[in-house]
């Protein structure tokens, strides 16, 4: 891996960029992030592509802060037309030749013109009315109404507002608009010690603590040049296995409830409740908060294997009584079918991507722990919500059947390269490795979250505090496939739908 | 006193439906090993809510409050009209099936009406599921118990009743078995029972009756609750006592009406355990496959009315 390592980090121009990303993208390469600086003289806007297995690269463009206009890549690439979206609010940067240049961050009532990431944004200014929503499309026709639906909700969860054209009882255009909770999470970063952002990184979104503490910690680790040991990887990737089992666990008993089936919710609650008590005992936190930290992960009793092996046995019986269900499976089967060539198009990650027969599990491309030539990501072909549902139990089965080998490796200690990712550059200072280019200390770290493949990019001054932390979590690629697959679905199966694809919303707006 | 003994029945229903709604969430909790709320949370919501002053949505007009009392009232006569305790009718208010039927749908239209009073798009979609179900509903319902009628000559229930009660054997005839079959579908379906809708569901976009009634709060919303359990103990006390016509009160007698009570609230516990019970195993189907279990129970009351000609 070291080799692919000599054209890391390389500066292109504005001119250059489409070439270059064609180049990429032809080649294989994802785009995995894309981060905005301001540094004071002028903006900085990285690109952070991925390749199967472990490689990485990353393209810089520096833009004049008078005049910060960037060539639109959306033509190549469905998700960078939406990280240039998200640079237009948070930096105004203006992306030249966008298809759709409209806010995407922040919402129609943010007053325009203030953009919270540039250095001299200055404090938040209040709410103006709605100046800059964009006009729902309007379509018409006999019969078509519009349902619209939130921003706040029957049930307990976070805010979304969900606009439905509807025909009948037949969806013929939903359009979500997210964007409500945004907590300024990446500006919260800026002038911590890596230590310190740990505590933030486990609140991005409560139901990945571990994920985004790892991808942090990592990207910090890349950043000092810091080599952890097997042992503390293993158990890192064991925390990340416990976090995919609580939440799977939860999304199948959730899915079923959908479709009034309660018995399995309810019983599916009771093994996820076993599950976050065994976390509690595991690291000291039911979301298992306090396991990871920079070069370290620990816990204050090891994981108990056989608990877990008679969850997953429960959850088996419990998938077996649910897709046995006549009515169930009718339900599941064919309902917001997502095909896989939109699925690779809109760059969807995770079980979603999984289920529309997308091999894309950073636990296989970009491994931190050998699982061995016996893990092979889960996929299914369908892309409907019985595919997401049956990656999910499929999953849930593969973590509890790898979780004895993880803690194996967690406990035979500590020599030997970490592999893949180490970078094996010498500390220098403030810890920037030797001969990666210029610009400040920088890493990525890319994580198999339980939602799909999770990055956080990090930049660290001088004084050894973080200057900048971008990340980007599973939800933000597969939001926009969650429309595209209700074509053709009817509004009393939207619920369903998107329960199987249980997107976050706090980690999408950060 | 047959007024007397009807407004005993009235009560009798007024009192039994909370507990009955009561009974079938407390078992339904319990078998799928949920604490549960208790037996009296529904009777304790009832009032609490009918103590409460209601708000109206913006430019709701006088439907609101309008709705919730006439599906109380079609559900009150309902309960009076169907022979629940006893076979006594009053002579100036038939007690026949297409009334029974009429007074429902009454309920049924206020309900649909009410659902589109308030002008929010869940409203106008849970009327229009509602009566695309209702519409499936009443045809079998006529048909089904048409069939009933036709061994004895008249459509009025408590005639029907009656010669169930005489005549034991005809219960299991396959002209009743049928019609009670398709019956106890149809009731499902128009009470908002699984598998038809879900009355558990915090969900807009799948409510169907719970949609209706969103915009409601308060005292409304205490008479739509009332009305809308009211209407499952009139239709599931009628199939109980098409099916066990046992214990129902022949005359008037105190006796005889306290008997008649007892057994009716213990046939309808029964049968609601029994739908709570296979609630647990049920899922909901999709909206469009409602048409085709009602279109099903339809055929069933049909070949119930062909036998009726066939096998007598």
């Amino acid at each position: 891996m070291s080799g692919g390592r000599t054209a890391y980090r390389e500066d292109v121009d504005p001119a250059g960029l489409e070439g270059a990303v064609a180049g990429l993208l032809r080649d294989g390469w994802r785009l995995a992030l894309v981060a905005g600086h301001d540094d004071g003289d002028g903006f900085r806007v990285v690109y952070s592509f991925l390749r199967p297995v472990g490689q990485r690269r990353e393209l810089v463009v520096r833009l004049p802060h008078d005049r910060p206009h960037l060539p639109s890549l959306a033509g190549l690439s469905y998700p960078a037309g939406r990280f240039e979206r998200e640079l237009r609010d948070l930096f105004g940067i203006e992306p030249i030749g966008h298809p759709m240049p409209r806010r995407l961050v922040r919402h129609g009532h943010w007053p325009s013109g203030w953009h919270p990431m540039r250095r001299d944004a200055g404090p938040m200014p209040d709410l103006a009315p709605d100046v800059g929503s964009y006009p729902f499309v309007h379509v018409q026709g006999d019969g078509v109404y519009e349902i619209p639906v939130g921003p706040i909700h029957a049930g307990i969860i976070e805010p979304g507002h969900f606009r439905f054209s509807v025909v009948g009882e037949t969806i013929l255009r939903m359009k979500a608009r997210l964007w409500f909770v945004h907590r300024g999470m990446e500006r919260l970063f800026e002038g911590r010690t890596p230590d310190e952002a740990i505590e933030l990184a486990e609140r991005v979104s409560g139901d990945t603590a571990v994920g985004h503490t790892v991808a942090l910690v990592q990207a910090v680790e890349e950043a000092l040049g810091i080599e952890v040991s097997p042992a503390v990887a293993a158990r890192r990737a064991v925390l990340l296995e416990l976090e995919r089992l609580y939440n799977h666990v939860a999304d199948l008993g959730m899915i079923a409830n959908d479709v009034g089936f309660g018995i399995a919710h309810i019983h599916t609650q009771r093994l996820r409740e076993k599950l976050l008590r065994h976390n509690a005992a595991v690291t000291g936190h039911r979301l298992l908060r306090g396991g990871v930290g920079v070069g370290s992960a620990q816990w204050a009793t090891e994981p108990d294997l056989a608990l877990v092996a008679e969850v997953a046995a429960e959850v088996a019986e419990i998938v077996a009584l649910t897709l046995d269900h006549s009515v169930v499976l009718d339900r599941f089967t064919g309902t917001a079918v997502l095909p896989a060539e939109l699925a690779r198009n809109l760059g969807t990650l995770g079980y979603v991507a999984r289920a529309s027969g997308l091999t894309v599990d950073a636990r296989a491309d970009h491994p931190q722990v050998a699982l061995g030539p016996g893990f092979t990501p889960v996929t299914q072909e369908g892309g409907d919500v019985l595919a997401r549902y049956a990656v999910r139990a499929s999953e849930f089965a593969a973590s509890a059947a790898l979780l004895p080998l993880l803690t194996e490796l967690a406990a035979v200690g500590g020599e030997g390269p970490v592999g893949a990712m180490g970078l094996g550059g010498e500390r220098t200072a403030y810890g920037r490795p030797d001969g990666e280019g210029s610009g400040p200390a920088a890493g990525l770290g890319v994580v198999e979250a339980w939602r799909g493949t999770l990055c956080h990019r990090v930049e660290l001054g001088p004084d050894g505090r973080l200057t900048r932390v971008k990340i980007v979590d599973p939800s933000f690629f597969n939001w926009p496939a969650l429309p595209v697959a209700l074509a053709d679905t009817i509004v009393p199966d939207f619920p369903l739908a998107n329960k199987s694809f249980n997107q976050s919303y706090a980690g999408n707006d950060l | 006193m047959t007024a007397l003994a009807l407004a005993w029945q009235v009560l009798v229903a007024v009192a039994l439906t909370p507990l009955l709604i009561g009974v079938m969430r407390q078992l339904r909790a319990r078998l799928e090993g949920r604490a549960g709320a208790g037996v009296g949370q529904p009777w304790r919501d009832a009032r609490k809510l009918l103590a409460k002053e209601p708000l109206a949505a913006d430019g709701a007009g006088p439907l609101m409050a309008a709705a919730p009392l006439v599906l109380v009232v079609s559900s009150l006569v309902s309960v009076a009209l169907v022979p629940l305790l006893g076979i006594a009718t009053l002579a100036w208010v038939p007690d026949d099936l297409f009334v029974v039927v009429s007074v429902l749908l009454v309920g049924t239209v206020a309900l649909a009406l009410l659902g589109l009073e308030s002008g929010t798009a869940f409203g106008g979609m849970g009327s229009s599921r509602h009566m695309m179900i209702a519409a499936l509903v009443e045809p079998t319902v006529l048909v089904a118990v048409y069939a009933l009628s036709v061994p004895v000559g008249t459509t009025a229930l408590s005639a029907i009743l009656q010669a169930r009660m005489t005549d034991p054997a005809t219960v299991v005839s396959p002209v009743s078995l049928l019609a009670l079959v398709a019956l106890t579908i149809v009731v499902l379906a128009e009470t908002g029972r699984l598998p038809v809708d879900n009355p558990a569901t915090h969900l807009e976009l799948t409510m169907v009756h719970e949609a209706m009634v969103l915009e409601s709060s308060g005292r409304d919303l205490g008479w739509l609750e009332l009305g809308s359990w009211l209407r499952l103990t009139a239709l599931l006390g009628l199939v109980v006592n098409l099916a066990l016509p046992w214990g129902v009160a022949a005359d008037l007698g105190v006796i005889a009406t306290l008997v008649a009570t007892v057994a009716f609230a213990a046939k309808l516990f029964l049968a609601g355990a029994i739908i709570a019970a296979a609630e647990v195993f049920l899922a909901k189907v999709r909206l469009f496959r409602v048409p085709e279990l009602l279109a099903g129970s339809f055929v069933l009351a049909f070949l119930s009315v062909t036998a009726s000609y066939l096998i007598v």
